[in-house]
């Protein structure tokens, strides 16, 4: 049995990220990076989202109390929230409202800072969160919906 | 030489067409209206339509609310809700065909799609003066109605109870307003 063809493994190696992305027509969440947690300190993971071309989400703060706000939420263990950092979302008008809407749109990361408490368990753990949001278009909204999210972390 | 000029001149002639097409549907986007030229029936041929599927709701009053009580009326049913900007847009014109219509057999129901019931839509029915019945609507309902996955989702039914409509997403006045008095 000879060696794998690297120039025909190379197009496989590209579409794995892909894979590993949770995601729907509108919005994609890329598989967050492992991150190594020393006990007693703070650290950070960055969820990349990207929503497709032509739809925007309500922000984690809307101006219309109706409106459905981004969230993320995490299980509290092995690890507790310190912190959820939402970029700076943007003031959008659109043909249905007389107002602008505060909207993210396109690429952006959402940070999540981590108390790592002095008494985790070392070893491998998966942190379970939740990403909910509500999406329009120009035309029409779709129901909120609720992407899982499974961040890996390393207790050392 | 000739046929393929006159072969450009078609083709300029398309793409200008296409541009005032698009040009067009913006306008008419915004104005509600839809263009000359873009005429297509405000509803489906008899033959063509499909019984609308039954269902009980309970309104904002706690009454039940029955699809098939409206038999012998043309209903003007809206899926929507409160987190919708685009159904905002169409409610005010609901409002004005149920004063405009309501004694000449046709009725405006509203089945609202919010997760959290009548807590949200009662107050929101308040600030918006919704003057037509509402319910809260569930995914069974949604379900009967191929599934309801954008809104507003808007359904023109006849006198028979048949659908003579569709209309999935925020549509032009002049729309509905053809298709209502088509079937009055």
């Amino acid at each position: 049995m000879g060696f794998v063809n690297s120039s025909r493994l190379a197009p496989i190696l590209l579409l794995l990220p892909a894979a590993f992305a949770q995601s729907n027509a509108i919005l994609t969440v890329a598989q967050p990076e492992k991150l190594v947690a020393k006990r007693n300190t703070e650290i950070t993971a960055r969820i990349d989202v990207s929503i497709a071309e032509g739809y925007h989400i309500n922000s984690n703060a809307p101006h219309e109390v109706y409106l459905i706000p981004l969230r993320l939420t995490w299980t509290p263990e092995p690890l507790s929230v310190e912190t959820v950092i939402f970029p700076k979302p943007r003031d959008e008008k659109y043909q249905f409202s007389d107002q602008p809407l505060s909207v993210f749109t396109g690429n952006f990361a959402i940070a999540t800072k981590f108390k790592v408490p002095a008494a985790a368990l070392s070893g491998p753990a998966i942190l379970a969160g939740k990403l909910r949001y509500q999406a329009c278009n120009s035309n029409m909204c779709f129901p909120p919906k609720t992407v899982e999210l499974k961040l890996p972390i390393e207790v050392r | 030489m000739q046929a393929a000029r006159r072969s450009i001149a078609l083709v300029a002639v398309s793409l200008l067409l296409s541009g005032c097409s698009s040009t067009s549907k913006i306008i008419s986007d915004l104005t509600g209206e839809r263009a000359l030229g873009d005429a297509k029936p405000a509803v489906k041929a008899d033959k063509d339509r499909k019984s609308a599927p039954d269902f009980e709701l309970k309104d904002a009053n706690g009454q039940s609310v029955r699809l098939s009580d409206y038999r012998g009326k043309v209903v003007l049913l809206d899926f929507w809700a409160t987190w919708c900007g685009p159904c905002k847009i169409e409610i005010p014109w609901f409002q004005e065909f149920e004063r405009q219509n309501k004694d000449k057999g046709f009725a405006v129901l509203g089945v609202a799609m919010d997760e959290d019931g009548w807590d949200v839509v009662k107050p929101f029915a308040q600030h918006m003066n919704i003057n037509y019945r509402l319910m809260i609507g569930n995914d069974s309902i949604a379900e009967k109605f191929g599934g309801v996955d954008a809104l507003p989702t808007t359904f023109l039914i006849d006198r028979e109870g048949k659908i003579a409509a569709v209309h999935v997403g925020l549509s032009g006045k002049r729309d509905f307003e053809n298709g209502i008095r088509e079937l009055l």
